[in-house]
């Protein structure tokens, strides 16, 4: 009961404190570093700053490009490797849940492969490919491949095995066994897969960009590093949080969309 | 299961043996006959001579065992930190609602942020120190640590801590008595989780920005167009993120065996 009124009530109080929090945060920026000047410009940026920052990037561009073209080349190619992993790692994780004999044979070589971190791929994916961009839609999709194939097996294992008794009674197979019962019960499971995917994506873009890139969020942070330029190095981190939530919260949309049966508990 | 006429074909064992021999023979195959240069694609068993050979030379300023010793010097204190302060920090936030109300908003604007888009601001801060890595790795095992404490101790049924706070049990008891002992399996499926995140986010930190490490190593073995070099580092870096993920499980079955 006690939790319950804490709910009802902490609703308001719940957006009030997050607002009053994050203004007290900014002015706590603005003071420390343009009142008092405790943090020195060289370590943090001060408001002004940033703003400027913003601009020149927007209007005369800095690194390359402005900044819709660095983000859009990003975008690119975040959405050329994610979807490459997940047309590939869906299926295969589909397979391996529902085939016994395709689990065995494909598992050891993925285990034996998977605990290596998607980040030390880069200098292997570089030496094989070079620093364009070949090499880094190659490390978005190994990244973004384990978490695909990982979570879609454990959907199709967490079917209730009646369901699945049901269905080879019934002599469904093929095409309706995989549209039919395979993707539907392990639907949930699937799109937590994509949402690992598309995080494990952007940390590895950025990783890769960091380390040679002409264009993209990841060349303005190494340029912005290069040149002592810390405003500039906020404002590409921003911007590459924006990126990363605004591609989650669409994938969150499709999810509901695509899922109206859960629709009420996610609402 | 399903009707098959040879019965050798049932065994699991078997067909993992098949599927791991094809693996390596088509790995053998492609770097003997060319298909890729021998530069860019040794053979399996020269990755592991190459693994061998770098515990002895030295290679990027260091042996392996060196590179090794400092990137889990790093990872020790990175992570060490992130559990320090994101599991005490979520069962509070599970606990009070009102620090809830204050952390989330802060947290859910970071969250997004890529680990590894801090190192800028960990060399401007910490030059090439080991304070900048730690950062990184901090970055990348705080979420999940300080999520999974704060879901753990919400998940702690109603009725515990009502009888708690009949029996005029106090805040701090409740927490440390109450709510971590239920949060237990939770914290530290987030605390394998946060190591995961922080073995990889240090790898990433030590390509970018460092002088010793085994990210570091497998960088200069890039510019030295070393693939063989690469491979075992990438080797080495995978089994002993595996080895950490097996000494939580450790802790995990030491901690959960009370409960029995």
């Amino acid at each position: 009961m006690d939790s319950s009124t804490r709910h009802l009530a902490g609703i308001s109080r719940r957006s009030w404190l997050g607002v009053l929090t994050i203004a007290v945060l900014f002015a706590a920026w603005w003071i420390f570093t343009t009142v008092t000047g405790w943090i020195s410009p060289a370590r943090f940026p001060n408001p002004s700053e940033v703003k400027d920052a913003l601009v020149q990037i927007t209007t005369e561009g800095y690194g390359n490009g402005r900044l819709h073209q660095h983000i859009l080349h990003s975008l690119k190619l975040v959405l050329m490797g994610f979807t490459v992993a997940v047309a590939v790692g869906v299926p295969l994780g589909l397979l391996m849940g529902y085939s016994r004999r395709a689990e065995a044979l494909i598992n050891p070589a993925f285990l034996l492969l998977r605990p290596i971190p998607p980040l030390a791929w880069i200098p292997l994916a570089i030496v094989w490919l070079g620093l364009g961009d070949a090499a880094k839609i190659l490390v978005i999709f190994v990244a973004a491949f384990v978490p695909s194939v990982i979570n879609s097996y454990t959907g199709v294992r967490n079917i209730d095995t009646p369901v699945l008794e049901a269905a080879q009674m019934l002599g469904i197979r093929g095409f309706k066994l995989v549209f039919g019962v395979l993707i539907p019960g392990a639907f949930p499971m699937i799109f937590t897969g994509l949402r690992l995917s598309l995080q494990a994506s952007w940390t590895t873009l950025v990783a890769a960009e960091l380390i040679g890139a002409l264009y993209g969020l990841g060349s303005i942070l190494n340029q912005g590093a290069q040149d002592i330029y810390p405003a500039m190095i906020l404002v590409a981190m921003v911007f590459v949080g924006i990126c990363g939530a605004t591609t989650t919260a669409i994938l969150g949309f499709v999810e509901i969309k695509a899922m109206p049966w859960r629709r009420q508990r996610v609402a | 299961m399903m009707n098959d006429h040879s019965p050798w074909m049932h065994n699991k064992a078997v067909l993992s043996l098949i599927g791991l021999i094809s693996f390596f023979a088509f790995w053998y195959f492609a770097a003997f006959a060319q298909l890729i240069p021998r530069q860019f694609l040794p053979m399996p068993h020269e990755v592991l001579i190459k693994l061998i050979d770098l515990t002895q030379t030295p290679f990027a300023g260091h042996v392996l065992h060196e590179h090794m010793a400092s990137s889990l010097q790093r990872f020790v204190w990175g992570f060490g930190l992130a559990a320090l302060i994101g599991v005490p920090l979520g069962l509070l936030m599970g606990w009070f609602s009102w620090l809830d109300d204050i952390v989330s908003p802060l947290f859910d604007g970071l969250r997004f942020i890529a680990p590894v888009a801090w190192v800028p601001f960990a060399a401007l801060w910490f030059g090439t120190g080991a304070g900048g890595p730690t950062l990184i790795i901090f970055a990348g095992a705080f979420p999940p640590c300080l999520i999974n404490a704060y879901r753990g101790a919400r998940g702690v049924e109603v009725r515990y801590t009502e009888a708690a706070s009949m029996l005029g049990v106090g805040n701090f008891r409740t927490i440390t008595e109450v709510l971590f002992p239920a949060a237990v399996p939770s914290i530290i499926a987030g605390l394998r989780i946060g190591a995961g995140l922080g073995w990889m986010s240090l790898v990433g930190a030590e390509l970018i920005a460092s002088s010793s490490g085994m990210g570091y190593l497998i960088v200069k073995g890039q510019s030295a167009i070393a693939t063989d070099i690469v491979m075992a580092g990438m080797l080495a870096i995978g089994f002993v993120g595996v080895l950490i993920d097996v000494a939580l499980r450790k802790l995990e079955s030491r901690l959960l065996r009370h409960r029995q």
